[in-house]
């Protein structure tokens, strides 16, 4: 039953394999530059490159501030839907339906994105000078991506509220609309934020969609925060710049296990809240 | 003067408590309810042209050409995806090969032997769920230091990406095959233990084939996971576009992600049919084998 270990060792593995060329990283570029420098041009050679990650950070958490504006009003939405509203008949049918979505490649979305969406629908209303990976894409489609994913969990934080409140609320001749919203969603808080966080985390660390439709995280100056400009992300940075060949202790190598840190480090702050606050309404009913 | 009935009749709407229906409310109620189909609606049609879009795409180009013939980066019409089949489907049954024992030998100990109240079980507990939603890119960069290179060096080869992939779901596995042992009663348990058998053999004769329908449920779904991740592979440098198939561990390989990855950067019109074409195979493939695992769960589920 050592297998158990393997998971522990998988963890410590990740965390070596990161910590060892994040330092002889930060030997070659000073730490303090690194965390609050504002230029990326890793790209660039000799003098000209600088490793402030700052910008690569603010494009991932616009890009994912666009997904989250899509996905959190719809994916809310639905889940209160399918939990307060829905027959059974129709909740049997969209549940599962849900699931296998939450479950399509991600690539096909960034597919999507680059063929049609930003082509066929973005540039006929923005005009033809939205670029071909552009913010606005990338954040829609990750938005997408992960509406499945938060829909099906916050329902789930929705169905787990016990039947006596909602019985109790309209005995005290409450609506369908109050109950659900007053009482229903505050005895599920800490599950559905549970379930906005792993949301969040997810749309954080996709790669494939930002890469395809949003850009490779290579940076031009001014280009941040300009939806129909590309950006990047840090996952799409690291998965356009390892392609497998970097040599082993070239600063290429080195800075991607850098950015791929910083990226670990954020994911697994968002997932620590997202536990701590789970266990935290298991608590409550069990 | 007013009869008894009717004074009876005023007393009692004067004394009721129950407030009115205000009218406002079914007006809410409709809007809400307005906005929550709405909310579905959109997800639903949004999702459903990305399907009809590429599947209209990719008809085009759909030909038992496609799955035989080796990518080609200069000729699109006799370009196919064969290598990349091949590597999936190798790639699949490595990292099953890799993921069970391990997945589910960790949940029996979770399950049946661990003492929740030591410190090391815990931190294995938090660490399992932590793992579970590490950004797989991340994944890709433990392959690359540990697997591809470093302490394993197995350079770029079909066994690497097994075992890239394998770690990646290994918390997936681990998690459904936890519950799908919770969900056998202890009553079976103690029904075994009462009539001598040992712990190992209650698990191997009781407890497994119980969870057996769970188990094999999440394992098809997390393997459906790996065959469609692309990042972790591109990142320990999957072979772009090889005309060869993966002969032996030690081959170079490629998948169909990887290869939609490499015809969707394409700009000629033809890869990118190409590219929807392959994510028909690829999405043929990931149906085929959930409605293995919703077969599995309605057939052999058990009812306690």
């Amino acid at each position: 039953m050592v297998a158990a270990g393997i998971s522990v060792l998988t963890t410590i593995l990740i965390v070596l394999s990161l910590a060892k060329e994040t330092i002889s990283f930060f030997s070659d570029v000073s730490i303090f530059d690194y965390l609050f420098g504002g230029k990326w041009t890793p790209q660039l050679a000799g003098d000209q490159a600088s490793f402030g990650v700052v910008p690569l950070v603010t494009a991932t958490l616009y890009i994912t501030g666009i997904a989250m504006l899509v996905a959190v009003p719809l994916g809310l939405l639905a889940a209160i839907y399918l939990a307060e509203y829905a027959p059974t008949r129709v909740r049997k049918v969209v549940k599962p339906i849900l699931e296998v979505l939450a479950g399509v490649p991600t690539i096909v979305f960034g597919f999507f994105a680059l063929t049609f969406l930003t082509p066929e629908v973005l540039r006929p209303l923005f005009g033809t000078d939205v670029s071909q990976s552009n913010q606005l894409a990338g954040g829609l489609l990750v938005g997408l991506l992960v509406l499945p994913t938060i829909a099906s969990i916050a329902e789930d934080a929705l169905t787990s509220v016990p039947a006596s409140l909602r019985e109790g609320s309209f005995g005290l001749g409450a609506s369908r609309l109050t109950t659900s919203l007053r009482v229903v969603l505050p005895a599920a808080l800490s599950g559905v934020i549970a379930a906005l966080v792993l949301g969040a985390s997810r749309a954080i660390g996709e790669t494939l969609v930002i890469l395809l439709a949003a850009g490779s995280g290579q940076l031009l100056p001014g280009t941040v925060g300009s939806p129909t400009e590309p950006s990047g992300s840090m996952a799409a940075f690291i998965a356009s710049t390892a392609t497998g060949d970097a040599a082993t202790g070239s600063i290429a190598y080195e800075t991607i296990f850098a950015v791929g840190t910083t990226l670990f480090v954020i994911c697994l702050t968002l997932n620590l809240i997202s536990i701590s606050l789970v266990n935290k309404y298991r608590q409550v009913y069990e | 003067m007013s009869t008894p009935a009717q004074m009876a009749g005023k007393a009692m709407q004067q004394t009721t408590v129950i407030p009115r229906r205000n009218p406002n409310d079914a007006r809410k109620e409709r809007g809400f309810a307005f906005l929550m189909y709405a909310a579905v609606a959109i997800a639903f049609i949004s999702l459903a042209a990305l399907m009809i879009q590429i599947a209209s795409d990719g008809a085009g180009a759909l030909s038992w050409n496609l799955l035989t013939n080796f990518p080609s980066k200069i000729n699109p019409a006799t370009s196919g995806v064969k290598s990349a089949l091949y590597g999936t489907v190798y790639l699949m049954i490595l990292t099953a090969i890799f993921v069970i024992p391990i997945g589910v030998g960790s949940a029996i100990y979770l399950e049946e032997y661990a003492d929740r109240r030591r410190w090391f079980n815990r931190i294995i507990e938090v660490n399992i769920q932590n793992l579970a939603s590490v950004p797989s890119v991340v994944y890709g960069l433990l392959g690359l230091a540990f697997v591809v290179r470093g302490p394993l060096s197995l350079e770029r080869t079909l066994l690497a990406g097994a075992i890239t992939l394998g770690l990646l779901v290994l918390p997936v596995v681990i998690i459904v095959a936890r519950e799908a042992i919770r969900a056998v009663p202890p009553s079976i348990r103690d029904g075994s233990l009462a009539l001598g058998a040992t712990k190992w053999q209650t698990i191997w004769k009781q407890v497994l084939p119980g969870s057996m329908a769970g188990i094999a449920t999440g394992v098809i779904l997390a393997l459906s996971r790996a065959i469609g991740e692309t990042a972790p592979l591109i990142v320990i440098g999957a072979a772009v576009s090889p005309r060869f198939l993966p002969d032996g561990l030690n081959s170079e390989f490629t998948a169909l992600p990887v290869q939609i990855f490499a015809f969707s950067k394409d700009s000629d019109p033809q890869f990118l049919q190409l590219a929807s074409a392959t994510i028909i195979v690829l999405m043929v493939l990931l149906l085929a084998m959930n409605s293995v695992a919703i077969y599995l769960r309605s057939r052999f589920e058990q009812k306690w």
